[in-house]
């Protein structure tokens, strides 16, 4: 099989996560090109057994390039009825359906709306590939020697789902044996031991019963030669912060409240003290970005990162990072909105937010991440900007992005550019707005220099810094500092196209819906069709060549998680007859849903 | 021949012009605010602390316009935000001297919740609140300081909300230094502004300012000429709490009542001796609520105690961290706990 995609469904407190991540990081040792999704809800624990509360994790793994988690999986493993209840529609028809038997009970059916137990149903049986295995007793009976209570016995049945998984997808059990030990030999042994038991006994259910027939192969992936390590959205977004902070010579000073799913950043930050990281957990969203301002101002580069409303109390103060001009590093990882909305859910529709959610004229640039291991390279792009211009620069990633995970090919530090920053020369008398005459960056004077003392803030200000509400000066200051924004369009790379340069449609992307865009194009470029597609970084400015390249095609197709965000700027900014594909959810694009849009678009 | 001493850098001999800019003061003639500027200008030059070392921090209002009237690092910010600022600067260079100045509105209403965190964090950040009881930049307001009943734009029929007590908020917060001073007493400004630079932790100072234009003589119950012997109660520690003209009258407790008491007739040893590194906050509680109409309003160091600083628990962590696990390497960075190499 060139891939498979297997989807793990249950409980939020069924360790679901859990068994993703393991299956994960077992597939990468294979090694299998992956891309994950998990796919959790906002209730930490909604009551058990409820649809509320299902929680679950997509692995998509392949001998081939894998640019998602995959629209359908191929195989399900359901830990109780409302699993089954929320994500049987979603399995491929004669598709693989394990399911813990145990927990579809009376109560279990009737709180996932059942009225009739489904696995005795013969249209299901037809339909799918039915394993049904009494999970939580044949744990339990692994354990019968073991001095665990109950409840703990209980509670390792995911185990004993992911050793029969490793059993069907023929993965290696040592790299899960390894992760208990890690985790638990020392402190509980006990629990360690049960654990390796049940995985094993999971294992060996499939080997030595004829449980199933069928067994799959999934052949070593051909991917690029290269030291690899799996990451997610978010500890790459914090590792290209800290690399951004050591190319600049400044430290990093992170400061963050706790929003989904934004937190994970700052936690994992914390954990990089030794790298001279300063984190600071805010008292809210406002602190949050005024401590990064005001370390900015002595010397360091302040980052922060949170989700939407955080973003809403956040942009006073990017008003004034912007007349300040002291560089920025904003990260906005989106969730689906308004308002709290469905926080654990992705989607892009805080593009215009970025762009324009500001009083003021008050431009910034704007980028944006595509795929969990870019996300690393797109924060420290986002230093970069921040240090070369001296301006607040926002970087969008979404709850897709930051939550699933794929093998990043590692960077070699020496790849990496080093940062220059426009400090003030402390020989000459200083002038707080004197500008690099290229990048129109204003020097910098941190406090401690002797002889720059100066002062600086919202106020609107002449060339030199002094307040000013002259209205000459306003018109020229406002035109300046959107003049140094635009500037950034000059260290943007050409636009990167899959497929021709011209033709009849050209598919146009931003964030995370590279990876569904991308694997539809290819695939389609492969069947012969002609259709190109590419991908957006620069969301402000937009890159110099975008222009040209709408103009080349006869269609141009954006498909978006918004309601056509980006559509209406292209439209507006180049008057040209963009089509908007629009999925407002809180899910990804599936391949198959970009693929059939585009086919209609070709036929018609 | 000459010695001299290496690697002591010479601080220069800094007088308050030095300190003073070459911008045009714009508050109202009148304006409490310049004898506050005035004083902590005198501080300055009498600190020792190099000219780039100090760094204003403001928010809005008018008392925020202060930075641009100091030559030293200054950032006017925005409304309430300023200790969100001063606390990144402090984080960030720990050697700096970081003031906050702000007012009643900004500091206490629009800008509480920071000034909260400001204070229970225990940075070594000197907060300076002017407290004249108003909103003054938006033109006469009244603000969380306001008495009840004050009349004004937004409340002409006299305000209803129960006026904050600066003091007794920044002991609810836990600062480890809380003064208050008055805007028409230079002496004492700039005892108790050397007071706050001294302390190592947050100093809050409320000062009692007047707004000539839209809250005059909020103040001249208390520091009045004809009133302010008999209302104010000038701290000092180790000192029993005495006021009026002749120190005539003395402060006691009965159980936890404060009560006033003829000094010459108090029993030995009755009257309270001031101690604002009592172990209890009961002590400097019982002070904040000293005030019009019954009691005398104290004024100089209420509270002060020892508590490690933010920024310097920050810095250990860090420093732990990198004696413990030394300096991060781009190897450690890029590869994490587990790799694999594909050939």
């Amino acid at each position: 099989m060139q891939s498979v995609v297997v989807r793990f469904a249950g409980d939020s407190g069924d360790g679901m996560q859990i068994v993703g991540e393991r299956f994960t990081d077992t597939s990468v040792t294979v090694p299998n090109a992956i891309a994950t999704f998990p796919d959790y809800p906002a209730e930490i624990r909604a009551p058990i057994g409820t649809i509320a509360g299902v929680s679950a994790f997509q692995v998509h793994f392949g001998s081939k390039v894998v640019l998602t988690p995959g629209d359908e999986p191929d195989a399900l493993v359901a830990m109780n009825p409302a699993a089954l209840k929320v994500h049987l529609p979603d399995l491929v028809e004669g598709g693989l359906l394990i399911v813990n038997s145990a927990a579809f009970t009376p109560d279990n059916l009737a709180m996932a709306g059942y009225a009739t137990n489904p696995l005795e149903d013969l249209e299901l049986q037809r339909k799918y590939e039915i394993i049904a295995l009494d999970i939580t007793g044949l744990a339990v009976e692994a354990l019968k020697e073991s001095p665990l209570t109950q409840r703990e016995k209980l509670r390792t049945k995911n185990f004993f789902a992911l050793g029969f998984s490793y059993w069907v997808y023929s993965r290696p059990l040592q790299p899960t044996i390894d992760y208990i030990n890690a985790k638990w030999a020392a402190k509980a042994p006990n629990l360690a031991e049960a654990n390796i038991k049940v995985l094993k006994s999971g294992y060996f259910l499939g080997e030595t019963t004829e449980v199933t027939r069928n067994r799959y192969m999934v052949a070593q992936a051909d991917v690029a030669p290269g030291t690899y390590r799996k990451i997610s959205g978010n500890e790459a977004l914090a590792l290209g912060l800290i690399a951004g902070a050591k190319k600049s010579g400044r430290e990093l000073l992170f400061s963050g409240y706790p929003i989904t799913p934004a937190t994970s950043v700052l936690e994992t930050l914390a954990m990089y003290p030794h790298f001279g990281v300063k984190t600071v957990q805010a008292e809210d969203e406002l602190a949050a970005i005024g401590v990064a301002l005001g370390a900015s101002f002595a010397g360091k580069i302040g980052a922060t990162a949170t989700s939407g409303p955080g973003m809403c109390l956040k942009s006073e103060f990017m008003g004034l990072a912007i007349t300040a001009e002291l560089p920025l590093v904003i990260i906005n990882i989106q969730r689906g909105g308004p308002s709290t909305g469905l926080p654990t859910k992705t989607e892009q529709s805080d593009l215009l937010q970025a762009l324009y959610g500001r009083h003021g004229e008050s431009p910034m640039p704007v980028i944006a991440a595509n795929s969990p291991s870019d996300c690393f390279r797109a924060a420290f792009e986002a230093v970069q900007i921040a240090l070369t211009y001296s301006m607040p620069v926002i970087l969008l990633s979404d709850g897709y992005l930051a939550n699933g995970s794929e093998p990043w090919n590692l960077p070699d530090e020496a790849d990496l550019p080093e940062i220059s920053i426009p400090f003030a020369d402390a020989a000459q008398p200083y002038v707080a707005y004197t500008r690099d005459p290229e990048t129109l960056a204003r020097t910098q004077a941190i406090p401690g220099q002797v002889g720059l003392e100066h002062r600086i803030g919202g106020l609107e200000k002449d060339t030199k810094g002094g307040i000013s509400y002259e209205p000459e000066n306003h018109s020229h200051m406002t035109s300046v500092r959107a003049a140094k924004v635009e500037a950034v369009a000059n260290s943007c790379p050409p636009l990167t196209i899959t497929g021709q340069r011209k033709g009849k449609l050209l598919v146009l992307g931003w964030g995370g819906t590279y990876g569904a865009i991308t694997a539809a194009t290819q695939a389609l470029i492969a069947e012969g069709h002609e259709v190109s597609s590419t991908h957006l970084r620069y969301l402000n400015p937009l890159p110099p060549d975008l222009g040209e390249l709408l103009k080349s095609f006869d269609k141009v197709l954006i498909p978006e998680l918004n309601a056509g965000q980006l559509s209406m700027i292209v439209r507006a900014r180049y008057l040209v007859d963009a089509l908007s594909l629009s999925k407002v959810q809180g899910r990804p694009f599936k391949v198959s849903e970009i693929r059939e849009h585009i086919l209609q678009l070709l036929n018609d | 021949m000459a010695t001299e001493i290496l690697n002591v850098p010479k601080i220069p001999e800094l007088s308050r012009k030095d300190f003073v800019t070459t911008n045009d003061v714009r508050w109202c003639p009148g304006c409490g605010d310049y004898a506050i500027l005035n004083s902590l200008q005198r501080t300055f030059a009498e600190l020792g602390e190099p000219r780039e070392n100090f760094v204003m921090v403001s928010g809005i209002g008018c008392s925020s316009r202060f930075p641009f009237y100091m030559e030293t690092y200054g950032f006017h910010t925005i409304h309430g935000r300023a200790p969100t600022v001063a606390t990144g600067v402090k984080i960030a260079n720990p050697d700096l001297s970081v003031w906050v100045i702000t007012g009643d509105g900004d500091g206490l209403s629009i800008g509480g919740n920071h000034m909260l965190h400001l204070l229970r964090r225990n940075l070594n950040i000197n907060v300076l609140l002017f407290n004249n009881r108003i909103y003054g930049l938006t033109k006469g307001q009244y603000s969380p300081t306001s008495a009840i009943g004050t009349k004004t734009k937004t409340s002409p029929t006299g305000s209803i909300d129960n006026p904050l007590n600066p003091v007794l908020f920044a002991l609810g917060a836990e600062a480890t230094f809380i003064a208050r001073t008055v805007d028409n007493n230079p002496k004492h400004m700039v005892e108790t502004f050397k007071a706050a630079y001294a302390h190592q932790g947050v100093s809050f100072v409320e000062i009692f300012q007047n707004c000539v234009i839209f809250n005059d003589a909020t103040w001249d119950p208390v520091y009045g000429k004809d009133n302010r012997a008999e209302q104010m109660l000038f701290l000092e520690t180790g000192k029993p709490l005495l006021f009026g003209k002749n120190k005539e009258k003395g402060i006691r407790l009965n159980g936890l009542m404060p009560e006033v008491v003829d000094a010459a007739t108090a029993a030995p040893g009755e009257i309270l001796i001031h101690q604002p590194g009592h172990p209890s906050p009961l002590y400097a509680q019982m002070l904040a609520t000293l005030g019009l109409p019954e009691f005398p309003t104290p004024m100089g160091v209420i509270r002060q105690i020892e508590r490690p600083t933010y920024e310097s628990l920050i810095t250990s962590q860090v420093e732990t961290a990198q004696a413990k696990r030394g300096t991060g390497t781009w190897k450690e960075l890029l590869h994490g706990k587990s790799t694999w190499t594909v050939e």
